[in-house]
């Protein structure tokens, strides 16, 4: 599996704000996304959006609460297209399938195009242990594999890298000129993988979506690369979680409809490649093989969990992170796993443990942008408040990860707060205590207060005032005409 | 002719307001007072939970919204001039104490009764015009719990284009956060800061020289961050712009 650095989060994001190249390329991309996703959606009204939005929750809602069902009729229709499934338990698992797929075969080359879950399972390092070479083919993802970094965005796996930065890359591992013509910089990228294209003797791809009741493979890109990968090599090998299933052809409109708006604005990707089974006899070309690697990997832990199996719908259109202003503020790689982002701070805790990713459901400042945007209606900051929850409060310690302090000052806060007389004692003391600390409505700079230090590093805080509101009613409003004019 | 019926109204006051900025209940007052409602103000009430349940702490925020459900149990409507306290008492009561045998048909009585200060103006007393008059040329940032939660939009937008003197100015990204995120900005001062930089930047573009805001939360944030960077700008609650209120309103602060 990826390796989890989700516990250095306070350190990667403060390392990533500090990144002036990082915040460069965050400003350039992120505003672009959310304009094309408005535009695209105004385009079709939003009523016809909202009924969109409610269809495909349908939808999923359905599939997921009959996983058992689809999941075997995909196994069926799979199987009499010609095709092998294999269920995966966990990561080892599954790599150890396509690695053994891989040696029966005497694979030399991969090509593969884009896939989360084999970030999720590390599969290219598994890959190359047992003597593949695998190649990345979506250019974002070829991009990242030359830098030998992790993608930051689940549909723009380069989105932290600035157009010189890659140039600069290429320079150094191609041996290209430095450019900053991108499209120069993408024709370079082309020649070094055409041949790889046809060396290959496997491809590798991920799935937007399973149709069950025809056993096909769906993958929407708009590169091409990913037909390439589906269709060239003798054996086809599709990896993806199993809460990709979707009853039907009839179903999977719907979400072609919602995927490439929500994610960039499109109407429709470049390239919908529908793959059902290896090559049939009359057909002129395509894999002698096709496998199909469905991973649960922590998924039926989600799935069981009525509070967190929303997150089981999300499509990966990455819409949630493109309208995070944490997201927008840290970047992906910060979030210390695969999925990052708002779906990124549920899944990962779900995927990888809670206490591991104890302070992702707390990188958020609950604005609700996520849910507002999310093509499948998830509600993403009521996971959050539910994770957070279950830090603070859980009776088992494998989640409860609240200090003695913090629980001291949490019940000390609702004791004070049950007590009016002793808010208003503790108020009027405050306001003594301030007197000298205090100018112009503000607590002075030097003041260096205990736990909103730090806020205070960047922002004044205001005082007391000199009488609460409860005073003033007492004092002057109470006795008044209740009503003037 | 008979006097149409007399609208009753509970102040949910929250404690920013109640502690750092009176002057914000006494305009609420003021504004409710001037367009015929008669006011009362719970002694009881106290903090709404919220900072609790956003920290993960829901059985404790449940002893206090106890409290503040039954501050509130006699009152025909309960106005706040926060969209986010208002949004704890009227979305997540009904959440926390959802299958409550005791608090949970409670919560959800309440939740009828709960109105953001702008939107008890515009739905309940049906007014698009307060005839205020506050000179001024100001931007209007929307809170985020007051947008997503409240799906409260347009009317304080509304209210505030009808205010006489007041040149207001659209605010670039205006529904994004501000950044403030209540335990958030205390947890990840570093992101909540940059997020706060974006914003003070959208909203010095404008030109304005105020910043209305239906949160004092938020605008504690942009202003403690704008006092930081030396820039002055008049923040102000939508009730004190409805009730005209100059200057620095009230008596101030320290």
């Amino acid at each position: 599996m990826a390796e989890v650095k989700t516990q250095d989060f306070v350190a990667a994001s403060g390392a990533a704000i500090e990144d002036a190249t990082l915040q460069r390329a965050l400003r350039q991309v992120g505003g672009g996304f959310n304009e094309a996703r408005l535009e695209a959606i105004e385009e079709v009204s939003w009523e016809a959006w909202e009924q969109w939005r409610e269809e495909a929750r349908r939808i999923k809602v359905h599939a997921l609460e009959h996983l058992d069902y689809y999941l075997e009729l995909l196994y069926e229709q799979v199987t009499k297209a010609g095709g092998q499934v294999h269920f995966a338990r966990d990561a080892a698992q599954a790599n150890a399938i396509v690695a053994e797929i891989a040696q029966a075969r005497g694979v030399k080359v991969a090509t593969k195009s884009k896939s989360m879950v084999s970030e999720e399972l590390d599969l290219n390092k598994t890959l190359e242990s047992v003597g593949v070479d695998v190649f990345e083919t979506d250019l974002g993802e070829y991009i990242i594999q030359l830098a030998e970094e992790t993608p930051s965005h689940l549909v723009a796996p380069a989105l932290h890298k600035t157009k010189e930065q890659v140039s600069e890359l290429f320079h150094e591992k191609l041996g290209v000129p430095l450019t900053d013509d991108i499209e120069e910089m993408a024709r370079v990228a082309r020649e070094a993988l055409r041949s790889r294209f046809l060396a290959a003797d496997l491809g590798i791809s991920g799935a937007n979506f399973l149709v069950a009741e025809t056993g096909t493979l769906v993958i929407i890109t708009n590169e091409g690369n990913g037909r390439l990968c589906t269709s060239a090599p003798k054996i086809h090998i599709g990896i993806t979680g199993m809460e990709k299933v979707i009853p039907s052809l009839q179903d999977l409109s719907i979400f072609l409809r919602l995927l490439p708006r929500s994610a960039t604005g499109q109407r429709l990707t470049s390239y919908v490649s529908m793959v059902t089974g290896p090559r049939r006899n009359e057909d002129e070309d395509g894999p002698e093989e096709f496998h199909l690697v469905l991973v649960d990997n922590g998924r039926s832990r989600l799935l069981a969990d009525p509070e967190l199996r929303e997150a089981l719908y999300c499509i990966r259109c990455g819409a949630c992170l493109n309208i995070c202003p944490v997201y927008g503020k840290i970047g992906g790689h910060a979030y210390g796993w695969v999925y990052p982002g708002p779906i990124g701070a549920i899944v990962s805790p779900a995927l990888v443990g809670l206490k591991d990713a104890k302070d992702l459901p707390h990188a958020s400042s609950l604005c609700g942008a996520c849910r507002e945007v999310c093509p499948i209606k998830i509600n993403i900051p009521r996971m959050l408040l539910h994770l957070r929850h279950r830090l603070a409060e859980s009776p088992s310690d494998a989640e409860n990860s609240s200090t003695l302090i913090e629980r001291q000052a949490a019940k000390g806060y609702t004791w004070l707060m049950s007590n009016p007389a002793a808010l208003s004692a503790a108020s009027k003391v405050g306001r003594m205590v301030q007197k000298p600390f205090s100018s112009e409505g503000k607590v002075a700079k030097k003041v260096s207060l205990p736990l909103v230090s730090q806020w205070t590093a960047a922002r004044d805080l205001p005082t007391l005032a000199r009488r609460s509101f409860r005073q003033i009613w007492a004092d002057e409003l109470e006795g008044e005409s209740e009503t003037r004019g | 002719m008979t006097q149409p019926t007399q609208v009753h109204a509970s102040l949910f006051v929250t404690c920013i307001v109640d502690q750092l900025y009176p002057q914000v209940g006494v305009s609420v007052v003021n504004v409710l007072r001037r367009n015929g409602v008669i006011v009362d103000f719970p002694g009881e009430q106290t903090c709404c939970g919220q900072p609790l349940f956003n920290s993960g702490y829901t059985q404790l925020a449940r002893q206090l919204s106890r409290r503040v459900i039954d501050s509130f149990t006699l009152s025909d409507y309960v106005v706040v001039p926060s969209g986010s306290c208002a949004a704890m008492l009227k979305v997540f009561y009904r959440e926390l104490f959802s299958g409550d045998p005791d608090y949970g048909e409670k919560a959800e009585q309440l939740s009828e009764k709960v109105y953001e200060f702008s939107e008890f103006l515009v739905k309940v007393l049906g007014i698009s015009d307060t005839g205020s008059y506050f000179p001024a040329k100001a931007t209007y940032h929307s809170s985020c719990h007051l947008l997503r939660e409240m799906e409260v939009r347009q009317e304080p937008v509304n209210l505030l284009g009808q205010v006489d003197g007041l040149e207001l100015c659209p605010l670039p990204q205006a529904e994004t956060c501000c950044g403030f995120g209540g335990t958030f900005s205390v947890k990840y001062p570093h992101i909540s800061e940059g997020m706060m930089e974006d914003k003070i930047a959208n909203v010095l573009a404008t030109g304005a020289d105020t910043l209305v805001a239906c949160d004092m939360s938020c605008l504690i944030h942009i202003d403690g961050g704008l006092s930081r960077q030396g820039q002055s700008m008049n923040i102000r609650h939508i009730a004190e712009v409805l009730d005209g209120a100059e200057g620095s309103g009230g008596e101030g602060n320290g």
